[in-house]
């Protein structure tokens, strides 16, 4: 038997039929994407009698005229602030948190990791009222923090799970053994424990910063004015102010999307590996 | 801001180092317990228990957010959402993505990890295309596809034209709109599912194929027999997060429809937020989320009775 048949899960297609339909669904997934990045480049009168296939005349314009005005920055900028604050604080307080529950047993901190994972089941939606009114008292309404803090709390029971997971591979005799000569807990969380969980590091951080690049509900409720507003609030505002424009639309998004796919190459492995890390575990 | 909290840190960081230095000998379980905890504990006290607790309470008030709740009406606000039309199809419409999340993304999005699972040529490429849309935000796709269904300017205006048909405007039509946003969901998500699956299918021992090709068996045999039992977990768990995905949806209907036309395409999340945040009815709002609470919580229960019965 040859090697290729060793990983043959068994699908007795044709190599014709397979591509067929493998190109068909690949076909279906892009067209819309294709046909908003060129679009994109139509005039309105060119989308309306050929919203398929290539420009008559490329208009260059309607990128440029987003890509030259400060709106567009100062919306990623608005978003990455949002994001990398997010990030940091959640890696900050996820690692430590998480350490506790790997390395250090005490009485309740099985009780209190529990209470922690309480906020995986539950979506922000489901309290945003309530957190509308707390971000309002506190006075963080139209602020960055006002949508971070919130953010990372409702992002602490996935990245301590993951965090977990991973430093408990860290041999616990590695640890007595580091106690015994005197090296602390906390040294031994910066000079071990952080050096040897870079990858997972990683993968918390890229998925924590892709979810918060993406997010949309909390910002709405939070946000009021257009100067702070994130990216996804930010074209929502456009596609209303120039709703009869679609060929603005089109290459505001397409100039939109190009980050998130510059992201999704660069992070590929990291992301790919944080969404699947429950799959392999089962 | 950015010099303000760059002295924060570094004032952090100063008395960090100097504690460290003088307490070494007391860096005990508890020291490390006191320091390394609060932080997550006290942001998820404050901004996810709380705040959900303040539901549970908000929900038996009317409330329109100013001064303290005092129009306690019991379970005044629970009974009007019952009896609410819109809210009625908000819950349907959630079980209709449930439905077809589970009937039609899950086996597409199996099918073509199997597909792509034999090491074949270009199965990198059309992994990475299929995961494309999950990359997408949510209100970046639903801008696109509203793009897509456009009478006017959009693909399925002009492709209804060149087949002799009027150009339909399914997203302003009560009948389809619903129908539309499926589709949106499934090319939205099952490349995630996909993901999920391909990383499954690698798990599955190879020399199990082998066997099983040597002892004859066929196709439907192999698929049946040993690679949908070997990936029970796998489909679980993908299961389970299409359901708390449906559950939750709300981004991606913004963009589309915001839940109209006259509430057809609600949600549980749109319908929270268009008669709950909008007109800042706390109270009302407070016991949709409730409902959501209960029904997520409940889901991830019986989610866990089942994973440990079977896994």
């Amino acid at each position: 038997m040859t090697e290729r048949a060793r990983y043959d899960t068994a699908v007795t297609l044709s190599p014709v039929l397979r591509y067929a339909i493998l190109l068909l669904v690949a076909g279906l997934v892009l067209v819309p994407l294709l046909a908003a990045a060129l679009g994109g480049f139509k005039s309105l009168g060119d989308l309306r009698v050929n919203p398929f296939g290539l420009p008559a005349q490329w208009e260059w314009d309607n990128y440029w005229s987003i890509v030259a005005g400060p709106r567009y920055w100062q919306l990623l900028w608005n978003s990455l602030v949002i994001a990398v604050l997010t990030v940091v604080l959640t890696l900050v307080t996820c690692a430590m948190a998480a350490f506790v529950f790997a390395h250090v047993h005490f009485f309740g901190s099985t009780f209190l990791l529990r209470y922690l994972l309480l906020g995986l089941m539950f979506p922000a939606a489901a309290a945003i009222l309530p957190l509308f009114i707390k971000i309002r008292d506190l006075g963080l309404l139209d602020t960055y923090w006002g949508v971070v803090l919130p953010q990372v709390a409702f992002g602490l029971g996935m990245s301590i799970l993951l965090l977990r997971n991973f430093f408990r591979q860290i041999p616990g005799e590695l640890l007595d053994a580091a106690l015994i000569d005197g090296c602390g807990y906390i040294r031994f969380f910066r000079h071990v424990t952080l050096p040897l969980s870079r990858p997972i590091i990683a993968t918390v951080g890229v998925i924590v910063f892709v979810h918060s690049w993406n997010s949309y509900l909390l910002p709405l409720v939070v946000l009021n004015r257009d100067s702070i507003y994130p990216w996804p609030l930010g074209i929502m505002a456009y596609q209303g102010e120039y709703s009869t424009d679609w060929q603005l639309v089109l290459a505001f998004v397409t100039l939109t999307i190009f980050p998130a796919i510059v992201m999704f190459v660069v992070a590929q492995k990291y992301l790919v590996a944080g969404l699947t890390a429950g799959a392999v575990k089962g | 801001m950015g010099a303000k909290m760059a002295n924060a840190i570094a004032s952090v960081r100063a008395r960090f180092s100097s504690w460290r230095r003088s307490t070494r000998p007391i860096d005990s379980r508890l020291a490390v317990a006191l320091l390394f905890l609060p932080p997550a504990l006290l942001l998820f006290t404050l901004f996810v228990a709380l705040p959900m607790g303040e539901a549970a309470w908000y929900s038996f008030y009317n409330w329109n957010g100013y001064g303290t709740p005092e129009t306690f009406i019991g379970l005044k606000n629970y009974a009007l959402l019952v009896q609410n039309r819109a809210f009625r199809i908000a819950l349907c419409n959630n079980l209709l993505i449930i439905a077809v999340s589970l009937a039609i993304q899950l086996p597409l999005a199996l099918a073509m990890a199997i597909l792509l699972a034999d090491r074949i040529r270009g199965a990198v490429a059309f992994r990475m295309i299929f995961f494309l849309p999950y990359v997408l935000a949510e209100v970046a796709a639903g801008l696109i596809w509203r793009f897509v269904y456009d009478g006017d300017y959009g693909l399925l205006g002009k492709a209804a034209a060149a087949l002799g048909f009027a150009a339909p405007y399914v997203l302003a039509d009560r009948d389809l709109a619903m129908y539309a946003i499926l589709i949106v969901v499934v090319w939205k998500y099952f490349g995630f599912h996909m993901m999920l699956y391909v990383a499954g299918l690698q798990q599955i021992d190879p020399n199990l194929y082998e066997a099983a090709h040597i002892d004859g068996a066929t196709g439907r045999q192999i698929l049946t027999r040993v690679t949908l039992p070997l990936l029970g977990p796998t489909i679980r768990l993908s299961a389970f997060f299409a359901v708390l995905g449906s559950i939750q949806l709300f981004d991606l209907i913004m963009p589309l429809t915001k839940g109209g036309p006259s509430d057809s395409t609600q949600t549980m999340v749109t319908y929270l937020y268009s008669y709950g945040v909008t007109r800042m009815r706390i109270g009302f709002g407070s016991a949709v989320g409730v409902i959501l609470f209960v029904i997520c919580v409940a889901f991830a229960f019986g989610y866990n009775r089942i994973r440990t019965r079977y896994d």
